[in-house]
């Protein structure tokens, strides 16, 4: 256990520092400088190189990366160039949105997609064929179009759900959680049809399993061997499904907050990313990176949690 | 960013991947792979094909659905929508290609190279891999945008290289694999360059992996990009690609709806086309995956109770046996191409309380489903054809689930080959032992935990509190076995089905297991059914025996009497093969052949093609078991020519 945790952390620790590297290395390869995009088309040399030595940008690259890594350690991700806000300010405000949706959609899809993949595994027929369907509908359809069919449908149409925005919680809790309907919908079916199908995988393996006989050899009731024994035995891949599942919807979560204008992290990018703010989109990178490390590290802990064979040599 | 719509193998297979034949077998993959060429013909044709210019506006018909003039309808402007879909495809389609072009140039070399050379080589490229599998792949798609530009092709050959770990995976995968066949390392030891057997040996091996892999790809890279084109990146208005087309009309979902249809239905037709293309050609190049999935789901199905068959032997012979167990006429079967084909046909046996008594054959031959039927545990789809099986009178053949749930366990349990494997890994001994004596016994916590511990110390475990908060990776087969005959004894249990106890552990903790029986049993009286292929087990621990072959019981008698003289042809061959009994300096006689598969067995004796002593009525009529003395029967016309130098050298 220890072993797998530091095996993650030293994959990952560096990681951190890795990712925001390249995105330096990638900013001085790129033709133009932000230095240039806040002063436009008129502008004089002296302008542009006082401007630049405001930034830092006449420093080295390295000088660069090792005063964002000063400023990060103290909690300062820098300004925007465009509007002068301060970046953590900007991405403390807006991740909550981010998180509420991420977050209750994993929740959604791990309920959902277990509670079909069980199913579905203990019955052939219709149901395993609705998982399969479901599955297809989950990787054709991009979830931004769906979003949008669920907002011409229930938004529009019946008029059910708010078409965009976000209410925060301490608002209004049934606003918020109105306005977040449709959008995890639009999240959840390919979320889900990830985890119904590594679920379904995983039951049928562990049914087939000697240990499944011999339970049932010695007179143990259906219901404990599928809920209890076989249930158990497939949490062990459903939870690494689940994680990456909750990686995923961070790139979803960039498309469908967009659909829904929803004041988050993934709106946010897409802002910065089309008013060239490179602190912005460096800031979210490193939130983001963040995220997936200890997300992937949370993982290891559940399985081996789950997987004595991982807890115990 | 890997989705597959079918469980992923990533296994090489020798086979070269011949797309369009084997894509005559896939209807469905033929079918993906026509839209897509249509698509490409389409997106390469637009100036030809497409019926107005994509960027021509008509605001007389504006927002119009489906019309005479305009096949899909028109955007805000009045633009004909199946023409900006047309040339929308050029961007999209070009797009995915480059993404799917980097992927393959990136990710292959490594793949092949990690998994060719392995050493260092593999741990760099590892590390490489693990890392850019963690980066956020839109966000960083973004970062490219934001730095480079709108400049689709940068963004998608980027979107290539963050797909590459995924792909240089599999590719390694599939040349480990490879690397170590023989005709590799010929190749290697003669001389030829490390890239000579890359490109020309290895390479076109794992070239099916490597397709499938790029065509769920695609799917991926369409998605992507068609998201990019929704968010403002990409193509600019007027311009179109399917995924700005998305985002026009997505400003009118509420007056024309129908917009979203035409960029929707074809951004979710292609993605589904490479994803079901990826498919079908593994399964085409990996022909495993659906066929392990089959057999998966018919494993799955011992999740139902096979149906209790009504089923009556045609001649009922007078019963007024007393045993606990009594076998009579039973016939096994599976659905066949052809009706069904019998695993074991019209066995009967029977057990008294207290007695040990012998299932004895080569394995396939029938005693273990024999086994499983007693307990009702046959895998679907076999199931009982015919006769009964009276277990204290009653038939368990027409038991439903719950009863048969009653018995098990309380009345008859089992004990399996594999002890290690028949515990549950994720629970400790403790929890399980518990488990199984709750559901026989009401008692409080502290009564259960005690009655688990003397259970344990019962079977000769030492240190029994130990054992109990062990899982089961962490015990050794023999105390694995120990705690599986503990928790089978947990429901007292007056029949024990011990199905090769002791095949898979150390020839000493075997003698130690089969002492622990014979002492178990002798203490509590129960019945026990040892099946084995092992004349050692049988001879050790059972009183009678009963020997099968091909599905049928072709001799029974006192253990003794089998040993002095056997009446079955086969059973002289099967003790002949024991080494403790060849005489001194002879070359130990074997049986030629092999046991014939369930549904192609002969018309008369089963062993007749084997045998040595077979004659021409042999072969006519099937063979009835017939009393050769006292409590001995031999399903042999010719039982007393039998001996055990029937197949010796030197016999004929």
């Amino acid at each position: 256990m220890t072993k797998l945790i530091a095996r993650r952390l030293a994959i990952s620790v560096p990681l951190l520092f890795i990712v925001p590297f390249l995105t330096f290395v990638m900013a001085t390869l790129a033709p133009g400088d932000p230095a240039r995009t806040i002063l436009g088309d008129d502008f004089t040399p002296e302008a542009y190189q006082a401007l630049r030595a405001e930034l830092g940008l006449d420093k080295s690259l390295f000088a660069q990366y090792a005063d964002w890594l000063r400023g990060v350690v103290q909690g300062d991700l820098g300004t925007s160039p465009v509007t002068g806000l301060s970046v953590s300010g900007e991405i403390i405000s807006r991740v909550g949105v981010t998180a509420s949706l991420v977050l209750l959609t994993t929740v959604v899809a791990t309920l959902i997609g277990v509670g079909l993949g069980v199913v579905s595994a203990l019955r052939a027929g219709w149901l395993a064929k609705a998982v399969d369907v479901i599955s297809l509908v989950g990787f054709s359809f991009p979830s931004f179009w769906v979003g949008l069919v669920l907002v011409a449908l229930f938004a529009v149409g019946l008029g059910w759900f708010p078409a965009t925005g976000f209410v925060p919680i301490d608002v209004s809790p049934r606003a918020w959680a109105l306005a977040l309907v449709l959008p995890i919908t639009a999240l959840a079916v390919h979320a889900i049809a990830m985890v119904a199908k590594q679920t379904r995988d995983a039951m049928l393996d562990t049914l087939g399993r000697e240990y499944i006989l011999a339970l049932r050899a010695r007179g143990i009731p259906e219901r404990s061997i599928i809920f209890r024994h076989a249930l158990r035995n497939a949490a062990i891949p459903v939870s690494t499904v689940v994680g990456l599942v909750f990686i995923s919807l961070l790139d979803g979560t960039v498309l469908v907050e967009s659909v829904f204008a929803m004041p988050g992290l993934g709106g946010l990018v897409v802002d910065a990313t089309h008013r060239h703010e490179i602190p912005v989109i460096q800031g979210i990178v490193l939130t983001f990176t963040v995220v997936v490390v200890l997300v992937n590290l949370f993982v290891d802990v559940l399985y081996g949690w789950l997987n004595p064979k991982a807890r115990v040599s | 960013m890997t989705y597959s719509l079918t469980p992923d193998t990533n296994s090489a297979r020798p086979q070269r991947v011949r797309f369009l034949r084997s894509l005559r077998r896939h209807p469905l993959g033929a079918l993906a792979l026509g839209l897509l060429l249509l698509l490409a013909a389409g997106a390469i044709l637009a100036d030809l094909l497409a019926p107005y210019d994509p960027t021509a506006t008509d605001l007389g018909n504006s927002l119009s659905g489906p019309t005479g003039s305009h096949l899909l309808g028109t955007d805000a402007l009045g633009r004909d929508l199946l023409s900006r879909l047309l040339f929308g495809a050029r961007v999209s389609l070009t797009g995915t290609a480059q993404a799917v072009a980097t992927v393959i140039a990136v990710g292959v070399p490594i793949g092949l190279l990690a998994g060719y050379l392995g050493g260092w080589v593999d741990r760099v490229a590892g590390g490489i891999i693990d890392v850019l599998l963690a980066v956020p792949g839109i966000v960083m798609l973004l970062v490219i945008v934001a730095i480079f530009g709108n400049n689709e092709s940068v963004a998608m050959i980027a979107l290539g290289v963050l797909g590459a770990p995924g792909m240089a995976r599999v590719v390694r995968g599939s040349t480990i694999a490879v690397r170590n066949e023989l005709y590799i390392k010929a190749a290697r030891v003669s001389g030829l360059t490390t890239r000579h057997v890359l490109v020309n040996h290895v390479l076109p091996r794992v070239s099916g992996p490597i397709v499938v892999r790029a065509s769920l790809f695609a799917g991926v890279a369409l998605l992507v990009e068609t998201g990019l084109g929704f968010l403002g990146f990409g193509a600019q208005p007027p311009d179109p690609s399917w995924g700005n087309m998305v985002a026009d009309a997505s400003q009118f979902v509420a007056i024309a709806p129908w917009m979203l249809v035409p960029s929707g239905a074809t951004i979710a037709l292609s993605i589904l086309s490479f994803g079901l293309l990826g498919d079908a050609i593994r399964d085409s190049t990996a022909g495993r995956a659906r066929g392990a999935d089959r057999v998966r789901r018919k494993v799955a199905g011992d999740a139902k109770e096979p149906a209790a068959t009504p089923a009556q032997p045609a001649t009922e012979t007078p019963d007024d046996s007393d045993a606990l167990l009594r076998v009579r006429g039973l016939t096994v079967s599976v659905p066949a191409a052809t009706g069904q084909a019998d695993i074991i046909s019209d066995v009967t046996l029977e057990i008294r309380a207290g007695e040990t008594v012998g299932l004895v054959g080569e394995s396939g031959c029938g005693k273990s489903m024999t086994g499983r039927a007693i307990l009702g545990l046959l895998p679907q789809p076999v199931a009982v054809t015919g006769g009964r099986i009276l277990f204290d009178g009653q038939d368990i053949t027409k038991l439903g689930p719950r009863q048969l749930q009653r018995l098990r366990g309380a009345q008859i349990a089992l004990i399996s080959q594999e002890p290690v494997a028949s515990l549950d890994p994720v629970f400790t001994v403790g929890h399980q032992l518990k488990e199984v004596l709750l559901r026989h016994q009401p008692g409080s916590r502290r009564e259960i935990a005690r009655a688990a511990v003397a259970l344990l110390r019962d079977v000769n475990l030492r240190e029994p509190e130990r054992v109990m908060r062990s899982y089961p990776h962490q015990l050794s087969g023999g105390m694995a076995q120990r705690v599986a005959i503990a928790m089978a004894l947990a429901g007292r249990p007056r029949l024990l089905v011990a199905d090769e106890p002791t095949t898979a552990l150390d020839v000493t903790v075997q003698a130690e297991i089969l002492g622990l029986l014979r002492r178990l049993q002798r203490q509590t009286g129960m019945a026990v059914l040892i099946i084995s292929h092992d004349w050692g087990v049988i001879a050790d621990v059972c009183e009678r025996a009963y020997v099968m072959y091909a599905g049928q019981v072709v001799e029974q008698a006192p253990v003794l009497d089998l040993f002095d003289g056997p009446r079955h042809p086969y059973s002289a061959g099967l003790l002949g093969c024991m080494p403790g009994r060849a005489a001194r300096g002879d070359l130990l006689p074997a049986i030629g052949g092999r046991v014939p598969q369930p549904g192609s067995w002969p018309t008369g004796c089963h062993f007749s093609p084997r045998c040595p002593i077979a004659r021409d009525d042999c072969t006519r009529d099937p063979v009835a078991l017939n009393e050769t003395a006292a409590g001995h029967a031999s399903r042999c016309l010719y039982p007393l020519l039998v001996d055990e130098k029937v197949f010796s050298h030197d016999a004929r």
